[in-house]
């Protein structure tokens, strides 16, 4: 036979050039399949992957430290005019600013010191010094025939031929003249500007005074019209320091060895002593009290190295003291502390030389490096805190300093911190205010706490229902049943949770609201209802009981249900009527219980109707999956159903029922749009099961859109979707080894 | 159960040992959630079906102990029983007799004239309540309904048709009649004027806008020679004397569309003359028929699914919105279904089956149980602010500082759900690729096919209905999907559609409107919530049928899908 085939197609030859060259095409292409779908498959793996370094790319920038960088280094410019009193800089550091002992103003060119301008002061040498503040621009000068002169640096910016040009000047706000606020010579000052009035302290050698200029709006000429008002005060000996609070409510002034007495002069009638409060410990001497940007924390500084802060908290009868808050210790002596102009932080300046920046809040050192060999020395920090002058006696250096987010660290984020305001150390969310000085909270606690919060309610409903419904569904219900209930169970999982949040917030909440003692009388009439129907059919005739078969007894109960929970709801108003007086809100508030109409409740029941049919259909797969051979032997041991649904079946499906719930838990974690629509979105920490929360997911669908790109806001806020994000892979991942885990021992069954 | 088939009857203690009474729980757990499924669709579908019935004009007396009895004139929205001591809390003075009240919310409309659309009555001191068929409720353009007598029509100040009758005598009839024919006139120009505003205006401001675009980009590359600026200059005059013709047509329009007024008489007995122009539709709930009824109902389903939005989303359609989704999910589709097959094909057909690609399908796996909202932070980060305004630096220079894809889009919209869905797809596909026996792939290679050729022919065309359950299922999440789209180009009102006759057509880089996204603003951020409401349910009710039929559509495919390949089963 195959010899005639071989002369029927004798011709018949596999490597034609055609052929041949057909053959290449394939081998080409399949190759060329490989090579694609390899590099295709591998490519989405790694776009799909890349979320997570993304994430991690954006979260660095907050736990890496500090750097500082010398840029330039020249010498003091004038010099000649005496050491610096204040050393400054402008927003671009290009013009710096220094005032020398004689009373000069010199603006000079950061970059190489050459001298822009020198402003003669127009009072000569002045005795004392004082800076208004850093954001002001506002600084003053004592004279020794007890005068005061306000002066403020001014920057004009032109952009003549389109390069920037900064033309740098002095202005007296208070005139040239200066204000006679003592007939002493004065040896230090305090002054305070705000749009109302203008405080100024004096000491001399045995007096002082306080001074406050009111100004009042003339509204005929809108000319503004001072009213002075003085007092005089009891003099402390050795007084070293002042300091006039930002309300201009309380006077500081604290002698070289820190014992501080308070003043409250409010009223410059009736200048009240306050408090007197020791804020340097041991020998260590004072070496500075200024105000952390806000006005609200006094930093202080001693000869130890140590740096303590202070603010006022109310006490119990609401009455303020300055209250020692957190410290940060230097190993040597400090020299000079300088503050950043729009964050809470500050540097110090040691005798050794080294220079450590901290910040307030998370009171943590981002850096400490040694910059100078000198013993003595000032520092200060440009507006944006990106550049830091140091002068030495000689030379002035300017550094470059690349500091983005000292305020976060591990303990602010996850610990409690005591903020400005507060009575207590907290933990606080509220990332933003309207003012710039604020001080922004950033602990994840409160809203890890919320979403556990949440999570754990939605559990609460979700997993009797969805494992008893499962155990139901897989082993006792009819096949005919279970293939019409199946996909019912799915369709509740595909069902937006923006729906589910919709009708939580604006349904469920409200009903919720009006019929409360519904909510509750449901959950005990429900369970004794099944229990006592199912007795009651127990003891009906076989003829009644054989009309339903086996595993159809959820279609009886659906109706029994649908009464008993429109009898519940009917009742409502009874129940409230005669045990609660008819307003059931009322009596919560009684007990002490608040109320929120949108509360973790109605979280509960619409994230546990999202959860349910997750946890259903695993628990149902794992218990269905359980091989029957084993149902099968205890039940032919003699066991019941319930003794093999309990003692056999459960404990070999645990595993899964156990991935189930950690799914399930996965789900309410992240879930967003149901904890968005169905509370108050407020951070608070109280697990009352009447008030709200606010979750990670729902304060990232709420304040992504409106964070600036790169600030320690939205870096926080990529933090917190990278725990999310760590948190359902793991809990997901733990589930899926257990459930693979769980295949492979049934399938050896 | 087990004791079923004894003829004597168990005690109780016995029947609580058989462990019956748990059985009944855990079927009672069953039931409960069958219940609470399908009574959360009931509810949807009543609420939402219902908006669109022309609900009766209610008119009686008002009278509330303790201040003034007034004439009611409102369609009743809600009611509920609520004890008397909470309304005494409340500080209505309701009288001590009773123990239970009814509460309704009764919408009376004329916000313009009440300051609200909606009031809370206590049923008890509702009375005489009448139908009265000349009762007419306006829909208007903006102010909400209104509801009331008509009095007169009148036609540039002169009156046409008039009446004193609050009964449908001859002259009432007639004037309502002048009315509706009035209010077809008026919509036939509103028709006119919104096509020009829209269309002819919007497509001259659109090349206005590249004329601007083309100018500053030749001028930023140093190519504004004198001859390219001529011609750019006598293009946009061309633009702006079309506009003028434009503009003066509608000049006319308008002056044609306020020639009508009518006068009405609300419930306070108060006359109000409006324009006709204001009003959308004009109907007397109480004559209609059933029928009537009914027509009147289709005709508001068809608005609901055609037209645009109006008053803030609260009145109006969906379209857009409808559209938007539509658009979004099927860019979403191109993309996720080519790259999720190749990458399940690699996994299971190319990639060695060691640890490492187990490590991946079950990293891929639960990237699928990943909260959506990381996602969305992720598209935000990544997609918008990194590679959206390198984009922008790049190819769009002359748009900037205003973004053109550094901001939230279609485009970024769809490939973030994308890569949501993408371990979906992956899933489903691998799952239909380890059910096809090994026997057919062998056959193939054996009679001499490639690997390649084997994959196309025999192994995809076997799976394809799981990757086509994949992507309806990934589909069906898309379409669901809210939280991420909130952070990367979803809005509450788009200007214009995505895709329009203007070039490019396709705007990738345009904001868009979404049906869950209408959902949460109009149900949540809309400042007049109660009146939005029964249009956020027919917009869920919407969103629902669309999910349930893909979800069905996905489970029918599996279970053919299943049928067909027992056989092959070993």
């Amino acid at each position: 036979m195959s010899t005639k085939a071989d002369q029927k197609i004798p011709e018949l030859d596999f490597d034609t050039p055609a052929l041949k060259r057909h053959r290449k095409v394939r081998a080409l292409k399949d190759r060329g399949a490989t090579v694609g779908i390899a590099i295709g498959g591998s490519s989405v793996i790694v776009a799909v992957l890349l979320i997570c370094f993304y994430l991690v790319y954006e979260i660095a920038p907050l736990f890496t430290g500090a750097d500082i960088e010398q840029q330039n280094s020249y010498p003091v410019p004038a010099l000649e005019a005496g050491k610096s009193l204040y050393l400054t800089s402008e927003e671009q550091v290009e013009v710096g600013l220094r005032v020398a002992e004689n009373g000069d103003m010199i603006y000079f060119n950061a970059a190489n010191g050459d001298i822009i301008e020198q402003v003669q002061n127009p009072l000569g040498e002045p005795t004392a010094f004082a800076v208004e503040a850093n954001t002001s621009n506002l600084f003053a000068f004592g004279y020794a025939d007890g005068r005061v002169l306000v002066a403020q640096q001014n920057y004009k910016i032109t952009y003549p031929d389109g390069e920037r040009l900064i033309t740098p000047s002095i202005q007296y706000p208070y005139g040239t003249e200066g204000i006679q606020v003592a007939d002493f010579a004065l040896r230090d000052i305090s002054v305070r500007d705000s749009e109302d009035s203008l405080t100024i302290a004096a000491v001399g050698d045995n007096a002082a005074q306080v001074t406050r200029l009111d100004k009042d709006v003339n509204f005929i000429t809108e000319e503004v019209e001072l009213t002075e008002s003085s007092a005089s005060l009891p003099y402390v000996d050795d007084t070293y320091s002042l300091l006039i609070s930002g309300d201009q409510r309380y006077l500081y002034m604290a002698t070289r060895s820190g014992a501080m007495t308070e003043f409250d002069i409010r009223d410059m009638d009736d200048i009240t002593q306050k408090d007197q409060i020791d804020l340097v410990e041991g020998d260590a001497q004072l070496v500075s009290m200024q105000y952390l940007l806000g006005q609200s924390s006094v930093m202080v500084a001693d000869t130890s190295g140590r740096v303590t802060q202070w603010f006022n908290v109310r006490d119990d009868n609401n009455v303020e003291h300055l209250t020692f808050i957190r410290d940060v210790q230097q190993t040597n002596a400090i020299v000079d502390v300088a503050m950043e102009h729009r964050r809470k932080g500050f540097a110090t300046l040691d005798e050794r030389g080294f220079v450590a920046i901290y910040n307030a809040t998370s009171s943590s050192q981002v850096i400490n490096e040694k910059l100078t060999d000198s013993a003595t020395g000032m520092i200060s920090f440009a507006p944006r805190a990106n550049a830091l002058l140091l002068e030495d006696g000689q030379q002035i250096n300017l550094f470059e300093v690349d500091n983005e987010h000292p305020e976060v660290s591990w303990s602010s984020i996850w610990g409690d911190v005591w903020y400005e305001g507060y009575q207590e150390s907290t933990y606080t969310w509220q990332s933003s205010a309207a003012n710039n000085d604020f001080e922004p909270k950033y602990s994840l606690v409160p809203l890890a706490f919320g979403t556990i919060k949440a999570a754990f309610y939605a559990m609460v409903v979700a997993v009797p229902l969805a494992i008893c419904g499962a155990i139901y569904t897989a082993y006792f219900m009819a096949p005919g049943l279970r293939r019409k209930v199946k996909p019912v169970i799915e369709l509740m999982e595909a069902l937006p949770t923006v729906i589910l949040g919709f009708l939580a917030g604006i349904f469920f909440a409200p009903f919720l609201e009006e019929h409360l003692a519904a909510a509750f009388s449901i959950l005990v009439v429900l369970p004794v209802g099944i229990l006592l129907f199912a007795l009651l059919w127990s003891r009906m005739p076989q003829g009644i009981r054989w009309m339903v078969p086996e595993g159809w007894q959820p279609v009886l109960l659906i109706p029994l249900i649908v009464v008993l929970g429109w009898g519940c709801v009917a009742m409502s108003p009874m129940i409230e009527l005669y045990w609660f007086d008819g307003n059931i809100r009322g009596w919560l508030g009684d007990q002490g219980i608040t109320f929120d109409q949108r509360n973790a409740l109605v979280v509960g029941f619409a994230m546990g109707f999202a959860v349910i049919p997750t946890i259903f259909s695993i628990t149902e797969d794992a218990i269905f999956s359980v091989p029957k051979a084993l149902t099968q032997g205890s039940l032919a041991l003699g066991a019941t159903y319930w003794q093999t649904m309990t003692r056999v079946v459960l404990p070999t499906a645990s595993p899964g029922i156990f991935s189930a719930i950690m799914i399930g838990m996965g789900r309410a974690v992240g879930e967003t749009m149901i904890v968005l629509m169905a509370t108050g979105n407020t951070p608070i920490m109280d697990f009352n099961i009447f008030e709200g929360m606010r979750t990670l997911a729902a304060n990232l669908a709420v304040e992504v859109p409106e964070s600036e790109v790169g600030s320690s806001h939205y870096r926080i806020l990529f933090l917190a979707a990278f725990v999310l994000f760590v948190f359902t892979f793991v809990v997901n991942t733990i589930a899926e080894t257990v459930r693979q885990h769980l295949r492979k021992k049934y399938g050896s069954l | 159960m087990s004791t079923e088939l004894k003829q004597k009857k168990q005690t109780v203690s016995q029947w609580v040992k058989s462990g019956d009474p748990w059985v009944w729980l855990n079927a009672g757990a069953v039931a409960i959630s069958v219940i609470m499924v399908l009574g959360l669709l009931l509810l949807i579908a009543v609420r939402g079906l219902g908006h669109f019935w022309p609900a009766d004009i209610e008119r009686g007396t008002y009278s509330l102990p303790g201040s003034e009895p007034y004439t009611l004139i409102a369609e009743r929205v809600e009611s509920t029983e609520v004890p008397a001591a909470q309304l005494r809390e409340a500080g209505i003075p309701v009288d001590d007799q009773y123990d239970l009240m009814m509460r309704s919310l009764m919408k009376t409309g004329n916000r313009d004239v009440y300051g609200s659309d909606f009031r809370w009555i206590i049923d008890e001191y509702f009375t005489d309540i009448t139908k009265p068929e000349m009762l007419f409720a306006a829909e208007r353009h903006e102010w909400g309904n209104l509801y009331g007598y008509l009095k007169a029509v009148k036609e540039g100040g002169e009156v046409v048709a008039e009446t004193s009758d609050l009964t449908p005598t001859d002259s009432a009839l007639a004037t309502w009649a002048a009315f509706e024919q009035s209010i077809d006139r008026a919509t036939d120009i509103y028709d006119q004027i919104h096509e020009v505003e829209k269309f002819e205006i919007g497509e001259i401001n659109h090349k206005l806008e590249r004329l601007r675009l083309e100018q500053r980009r030749l001028e930023l590359d140093g190519e504004l020679t004198p001859e390219k600026l001529a011609d750019i200059d006598a293009e946009r005059a061309e633009q702006d004397a079309k506009y003028e013709v434009l503009q003066q047509r509608l000049i006319e329009l308008y002056g044609q569309i306020n020639r009508d007024t009518f006068v009405v008489q609300v419930m306070d007995g108060s006359i109000h003359e409006m324009q006709v122009a204001k009003v959308v539709r004009a109907y007397r709930p109480n004559a209609m028929g059933i029928m009537a009824k009914m027509g009147f109902y289709g005709a508001k389903v068809w608005e609901f699914l055609s037209a645009e939005p109006r008053e803030a989303n609260t009145e109006g359609g969906v379209f857009p919105a409808i559209f938007g989704t539509v658009m979004m999910v099927l860019l979403m589709t191109v993309l996720v279904t080519p790259f999720g097959v190749v990458a399940a094909i690699y996994l299971r057909e190319y990639a060695s089956q060691g640890f490492v690609t187990r490590t991946i399908r079950i990293a891929v796996n639960n990237l699928a149980g990943v909260p959506s909202i990381v996602y969305g932070v992720f598209g935000l980060g990544f997609f918008i602010y990194f590679l959206g305004s390198g984009i922008d630096q790049a190819f769009f220079p002359e748009a900037l500082p205003s973004p053109t894809f550094g901001t939230g889009g279609l485009m970024w919209a769809s490939i973030t759900l994308a890569l949501l869905t993408v371990p979906v797809v992956i899933v489903a596909t691998e799952e239909g690729l380890s059910r096809i026996p090994r026997s057919v792939r062998e056959g193939s290679l054996a009679l001499g096919a490639t690997k390649a050729e084997t994959l196309w022919r025999v192994v995809l065309p076997m799976a394809s209905p799981a990757i086509m359950t994949g992507v309806i299922l990934a589909v069906a999440r898309a379409a669901g999907e809210v939280a991420p789209l909130m952070l990367v180009g979803v809005v509450k009102l788009a200007p214009s559609l995505p895709l329009d006759g203007n070039y490019p057509y396709l705007h990738l880089d345009q904001k868009f409107m979404h049906l869950g996204f209408h959902i949460y603003d109009v149900g949540f951020q809309s400042p007049n919530v109660e009146a939005a409401r029964p249009l956020v349910y027919a917009t869920a009710l919407l969103l629902v049928i669309v999910i349930a039929t893909l979800n069905l559509a996905a489970v029918t495919i599996r279970n053919h899908l299943r049928e067909k390949y027992k056989s092959l089963d070993m």
